[in-house]
Parts: C-alpha cells; sequence; structure tokens
C-alpha cells in the first residue's frame, strides 16, 4: 500500500531562509537539523527510548525548556503519553528505535488512530545498511512495511534535508490529525 | 464516588477500557471523562500525558490487570507525575472484561509494594467506601480491593471522535 500522497518538501539549502548552517563555531549535526525540525513543527512535548543514535538530540531536547521531556520504559507507554499530551494541548513527538515501533504497534492502531490523535515519531532506523548487530535485522527490514501496513507516511531525510522534512511531516500530522514517521538510517548518522 | 469526587474536583477522568468505561458511561457521564476503546494498559500512561500537557487535576480509573500490562508506568509516574495526578487501581483480582481469569494480584503480586518500589510517594489502599473517599483527595498511586463483578450495561454509544471532540472541547483552546 502505498500511502505517502504528501509529498517530500524540496530540500533546501542550509542558509537559504537565512537560518545558520553552523551553531556557534561548530557545523551543524544531524541531530541538530532533527532538532530544528523539530522546534520549526511546533513540537513542545518529547517522549522517548533511548538508541545510541539518538544520544545527542535527546541532550538537546532535555535541554530545551519549551519541551516537556519524559523519558518512558517502553516506547508504547510513550505512545500513551503522547496522546494524554495532546488530548491537554500539547503538540509531542516519540523518539524512538525502530524496535520500538513493534512495541507499539496496538497503541498507534488503536489509541492514535482510533481517536484520531496526531504524533511525530522520530524514529532511528537500526537494521538499515551497513548494519553489524545480527539483531537489528529483522526489524530493521520490516520498519517500512509496517509503516506501509498501518498507513502511516514516512520521510527518509538525508541530513541537510532532515529540518524541513521533520517540519513538514509534524505539520502534516497536526493538520490530519494522524501519525507522521520520519526515518533516520544509520548512513544519516554518518551524515551521508 | 470516584466520578463524584472527580466532578467536585474539576478534574478530568481517563477510564480503562472495558466494563470499568462502560459502567462509567452508565452511572456519570461527562464530557471530562476520556472512555478508553482499545490500547489495553494505557489509561495510567494517556492520565499522565493530559495531566502533564494541561496542569488540570486528572484521574486514572486503571485495573489491575491494566497495570501489570505496563508495570514501567509506575516508574515512570514516580519521576514524572505531576501533584494533580491520581492512578485509582481497581484492583479485583482478575480480567474483569474477558471472564474473570485470575491475575497475579489473586496470589503473591502487591501493586501497593510495587507502586512504593518503584518510587512513588504516595501510595494509597482503600478497602471500604470510607477509605477510598477519604483517599480522593490524594495524588500518585491508589490501590482500591474491589470485588470482581461487571454490571449489566451496554457499549457506549459515543464514537471515538466524539470521545474525543468532546474530551477537548473541555479544555483550553489549542495555541498554535
Amino acid at each position: 500500500m502505498k500511502v505517502m500522497d504528501i509529498k517530500p518538501p524540496t530540500p533546501r539549502q542550509a542558509d537559504s531562509d537565512g537560518h545558520s548552517a553552523t551553531f556557534g563555531q561548530h557545523p551543524a549535526s544531524p541531530s541538530h537539523w532533527i532538532f530544528m525540525g523539530m522546534k520549526d513543527g511546533g513540537i513542545d512535548f518529547a517522549a522517548s527510548v533511548p538508541c545510541i543514535n539518538l544520544q545527542e538530540l535527546l541532550t538537546m531536547v532535555e535541554a530545551d525548556p519549551e519541551i516537556r521531556f519524559v523519558p518512558v520504559t517502553r516506547e508504547e507507554e510513550g505512545v500513551g503519553i503522547c496522546a494524554g499530551a495532546f488530548l491537554g494541548g500539547l503538540r509531542p513527538a516519540l523518539l524512538m528505535q525502530n524496535s520500538g515501533l513493534g512495541n507499539s504497534i496496538n497503541a498507534l492502531a488503536s489509541l492514535d488512530q482510533l481517536y484520531g490523535l496526531p504524533l511525530l515519531m522520530i524514529i532511528s532506523h537500526r537494521g538499515s545498511s551497513g548494519e553489524k548487530i545480527s539483531g537489528q535485522i529483522p526489524m530493521g527490514r520490516l520498519t517500512a512495511p509496517l509503516l506501509d501496513a498501518l498507513g502511516i507516511p514516512s520521510w527518509t531525510p538525508r541530513p541537510q534535508q532532515a529540518r524541513s522534512f521533520v517540519a513538514h511531516a509534524a505539520a502534516a500530522a497536526w493538520e490530519r490529525g494522524t501519525l507522521a514517521a520520519v526515518l533516520l538510517d544509520l548512513d544519516f548518522w554518518k551524515g551521508i | 464516588m470516584v466520578a463524584g469526587q472527580a466532578v467536585r474536583q474539576k478534574a478530568l477522568l481517563v477510564c480503562n477500557i472495558g466494563y470499568p468505561s462502560r459502567e462509567l458511561y452508565a452511572v456519570y457521564d461527562r464530557p471530562e471523562n476520556f472512555y478508553m476503546l482499545g490500547s489495553m494498559g494505557l489509561a495510567s500512561s494517556i492520565g499522565l500525558g493530559l495531566a502533564l500537557a494541561s496542569g488540570r487535576r486528572v484521574f486514572v480509573i486503571d485495573g489491575d490487570g491494566s497495570v501489570l500490562m505496563n508495570l514501567g508506568t509506575l516508574a515512570t509516574i514516580a519521576h514524572h507525575a505531576p501533584s494533580g495526578y491520581l492512578l485509582i487501581i481497581l484492583d479485583n483480582c482478575s480480567y474483569g472484561s474477558t471472564g474473570c481469569q485470575l491475575t497475579c494480584t489473586a496470589q503473591k503480586t502487591d501493586l501497593v509494594q510495587m507502586a512504593r518500589a518503584a518510587g512513588v510517594e504516595e501510595v494509597g489502599q482503600a478497602a471500604t467506601s470510607e477509605e477510598l473517599r477519604r483517599s480522593l483527595d490524594r495524588s500518585g498511586v491508589l490501590v482500591v480491593r474491589v470485588e470482581p463483578g461487571n454490571a449489566e450495561v451496554p457499549i457506549i454509544p459515543l464514537s471515538p471522535l466524539q470521545i474525543r471532540d468532546r474530551f477537548t472541547s473541555c479544555l483550553p483552546t489549542r495555541t498554535g
């Protein structure tokens, strides 16, 4: 099933909209682009289960006074907390590894989709090309088919596209009251 | 009694899937009630996100089987729940909506001790109506021992979107 009828935004140059491609004296990292996309998308609530590739992003989110940050014990729990946060008036994001997508299927379907509750999912896609850990391969392979089966649109940006793709995915979720996923594969974290 | 207190305290009320929601709808429906129709185990989590986002008084009516399905919630509540949050676990030692199969609380498992061990500072328990009445001003986790059994009540006639829209209409208009 092909559900992505929203066209990905045209990738923009790092500084085409007046934003600097650097943060202080340091070049922007892949995590910075995601974070800026979350800010552009109005995210003010985040739940997370860690992944090694998300660690820099999680530190940024936790340090932001405008984002209420709740580390959770399991991704499905995070889906519930984010649903409550949306009902309470905030714009939630769930940050997790793709293994957690498998832990969340029932809640995504019978809570978020049933009630029309939007959620932006920022997903570290392990088991993608270059994966060295065999245990990550099965869910790595199943991630895109699971999202398709659930009818969840997804975007897989390169680092310089991440800011606009994340903001776009968030806007799509809020406008339609649906789920939206941004998949960040292993190359993404290498800056490729 | 919980519903009555929710009204008096102007509390939002998240209610667990199955007979608890059906019974609540039958005895005390109000727009501030969020009835769960799926996602078993997540009542406490939905209520927690709601309390954090809204700053409102929030009651959650949950069950022993559902809390056992999402035990990590007790640790998250311990670390993040605001003072307005109260998780009320109706412990009937059974999966009441599916034929009253026993849960582990029927034998060795003690949810009061588990909540304390998870780090929840305020953990209450009630076994009588009077104890329950006195406990509903608290925050944290409240474990209420109840008998198994369901009332003969119909399925809630509201659609999920109606439940959502009624509920969010009770909250200030979202910004942005």
